[in-house]
């Protein structure tokens, strides 16, 4: 321990800090911006399959149309269960949640007469209590929220028995709450509103590009930038002229983008904004990557946990009030596979079941995995064993391709 | 020998009327029936690093802690700049200046650089005051640039998530996440356990940026070899009193180890614990 004569601690010569990865390799680029080409090859397989073996129906647009409507409901759970997910915990009671606050909405509807607006307001809102009730056992009593919500989704069933009484389905008659779902839009909402939503994101880009070269931050180089802008918009455009196309049995009546689905990817759009870009959204990461690190950064992490719940319980009750219009009723039996769907789809889009990792338009696509699985095999005349199965197996193999990127980025450090 | 002991050197410093940065005078805490610090003072100024070493369970964590505001004091005083201060919780002492850094850095490894430079105090634009705030990229990504570049701190790219770090790196991270805040003390624990030689050098290298900035730098350390690497002056804990304090200058590693162990001071207080 010679120490007298101190070696000149100097940096290593030229500082290079930079703004952005040298190299982007394909490893890098698979994890980050194009993490979602594997699940959208699965997608093109699957279409492939099903577009042959069912002869062509399968990529029909009144099929496409059709698959569009049905995910819509998983999808918007799913919304709900990434939030969770994203925190590092898990949420089994939202399929429960879904159908019993659809079954407040609807029996305030039928039996109160109670206005269509203030019924689903009302679902809404024991949605958002039945969250923070959850919330307050999980984060401020720190039961494990497995336990919590595995047992809620038993307790939440049991109360949709309550609000429904004697009967086993209760039918909706309220125009209002029967439309919610099932309307096409064409015109200002379902051409207009799509191309201003796209017009907001290329001026958002734009806007972030200058900033930072005036910041004097790397930039995207031009062809990066149109690459990413151009096919973003050419995506989006050829999704609403498809949408266009007549279909339906008759192919005449029916045109424009199902009001159910323009409704879900507004939700997503609107929490992948609240996510990516605002302090709430990167707290709620931080604290699925490290709860002690979160909480040093002095951020209220009891908080934040209740609110996530409470968050996603209500987008679970919107979610089951969109099952309630499109079926037009509420049944006292919790669909069985609402919940894994829902679970599956966030996790086969990619998000992390260990937390803090994942972005909110995994449910678009792993829905679209899912759902056409389902329509594939329904067109298939297969039974629900076989449902059952596939999906089983599918979901699986999300998670474990999930594990195995995990231990990819441990074993990296 | 007995030169090095505490009384000679704090007269020797010429801080006769330089005030302490952060002054801690007769501090004394028990947890029940073990005394883990006993009338401890201890002192650090501007522009100085301070090694606290001392054998296991002998207060340094303890002492740290009672500075980060994780325990309370059951006696003494705690002063910055002369000021009496009173420090209750880690908030108290995240407001009065005092930066602490954990063995275990409390980085979040799913976020990238910038995320977690600026975690829990992120620049803002709001769109809606107070309700919907756009997080302001640009500007914390050119601030931490600005830190990484003061503090001549290397890394690949701001925008890899920290798990893709060396742990150099995630020290160094950690070190410029407290240097956002612009602090008046540092607190360092363990700063280079379980490092590579390359990258223990980084963060000694770091520690006398942080000194060249005019911080006041207490490094808790194991390794006596990397302490006198970087520090002014070593305070020696000892069964939970100031054992010892040695000028960098003119003592030798020995010295310090035989403080620790107590060979030297055979007066080491005995029933106490």
């Amino acid at each position: 321990m010679e120490t007298k004569n101190r070696p000149p601690l100097t940096g290593i010569a030229g500082t290079v800090v930079q703004s952005e990865p040298e190299k982007r390799t394909i490893r890098t680029l698979l994890r980050n911006d194009l993490g979602f080409i594997p699940v959208l090859l699965t997608l093109l397989v699957i279409a492939v399959y099903f577009e042959i073996t069912t002869n062509g129906i399968f990529l029909d647009p009144g099929n496409l149309s059709n698959l569009t409507q049905q995910i819509v409901p998983i999808g918007i759970v799913s919304c709900a269960a990434v939030l969770v997910l994203i925190l590092g915990e898990i949420d089994l009671s939202l399929a429960a949640v879904a159908q019993a606050c659809s079954g407040v909405t609807a029996v305030l509807s039928v039996y109160q007469g109670w206005n269509p607006w203030l019924a689903i307001l009302a679902g809404l809102l024991t949605g958002t209590v039945i969250g923070l009730v959850n919330g307050f056992f999980i984060a401020y009593l720190r039961v494990p929220s497995f336990i919590v919500t595995l047992a809620g989704s038993i307790g939440y069933a049991g109360m949709l028995l309550i609000i429904l009484g004697k009967q086993s389905t209760l039918i909706v008659r309220d125009e209002v709450i029967r439309n919610l779902a099932p309307v096409y839009l064409d015109g200002i909402a379902g051409i207009g509103l799509p191309l201003l939503a796209l017009a907001g994101y290329v001026g958002a880009v734009l806007y972030d590009q200058r900033t930072r070269a005036r910041a004097e931050l790397k930039v995207k180089t031009p062809s990066q930038l149109a690459l990413q802008l151009g096919g973003i918009s050419l995506f989006v455009i050829l999704l609403v002229v498809l949408f266009q196309v007549d279909r339906g049995p008759d192919q005449a009546k029916v045109h424009g983008i199902p009001q159910s689905t323009m409704i879900w990817i507004g939700l997503v759009a609107l929490m992948w904004v609240t996510l990516k870009r605002t302090p709430v959204g990167r707290h709620l990461y931080a604290v699925g990557g490290s709860v002690e690190g979160a909480r040093r950064a002095g951020i209220n992490v009891v908080m934040l946990k209740m609110g996530v719940f409470a968050a996603a319980s209500t987008i679970a009750a919107f979610g089951g009030i969109m099952l309630l219009s499109r079926s037009t009723a509420v049944a006292t039996a919790i669909n069985p596979t609402l919940l894994l769907s829902a679970i599956a789809a966030a996790v086969i889009g990619g998000v992390s079941l260990f937390g803090g990792r994942g972005s909110i338009w995994a449910v678009v696509l792993g829905s679209l995995v899912i759902g056409a699985l389902d329509s594939g095999l329904n067109l298939l005349n297969q039974e629900q064993s076989v449902k059952n199965i596939v999906q089983g197996v599918v979901l699986v193999l999300a998670v474990t391709l999930d594990a195995l990127a995990r231990r990819g980025n441990a074993t990296r450090r | 020998m007995a030169e090095s002991t505490m009384t000679t050197v704090a007269n020797q410093r010429p801080s006769g009327e330089r005030v302490p940065r952060l002054q801690l005078k007769d501090i004394s805490k028990t947890f029940g029936a073990v005394r883990a610090l006993s009338h401890v003072d201890f002192e650090v100024y501007a522009g100085e690093v301070i090694g606290l070493v001392g054998d296991n369970g002998a207060g340094k964590s303890t002492l740290i802690k009672t500075m980060s505001g994780v325990n309370i004091p059951d006696e003494g005083d705690i002063l910055i700049d002369g000021q009496k201060v009173a420090i209750a919780s880690p908030t108290d002492s995240t407001r009065l200046g005092i930066e602490t850094v954990y063995q275990d850095l409390a980085l979040c490894d799913n976020l990238d650089v910038v995320a977690n430079l600026w975690l829990g105090r992120e620049a803002k634009i709001p769109i809606i005051p107070r309700i919907f705030n756009n997080l302001n990229e640009t500007e914390m990504e050119r601030r931490t640039l600005e830190v990484l570049r003061t503090l001549d701190v290397k890394i690949p790219s701001v925008r890899v998530p920290v798990a893709a770090l060396s742990g150099g790196q995630r020290q160094s991270i950690a070190v410029a996440k407290t240097i956002l805040r612009n602090p008046k003390v540092v607190l360092l624990d363990e700063p280079t356990a379980a490092l590579g030689v390359p990258q223990t050098r980084q963060v000694l290298n770091l520690i006398l940026r942080l000194k060249e900035q005019g911080l006041a730098v207490v490094v808790i350390s194991h390794n006596l070899h990397d302490v006198f690497e970087v520090v002014d002056r070593v305070v020696v804990m000892r069964l939970g009193r100031r054992a010892g304090t040695f000028d960098i200058k003119n003592t030798t590693p020995e010295r310090v180890v035989a403080a620790i162990t107590g060979a030297e001071f055979g007066d080491a207080p005995s029933a106490e614990v």
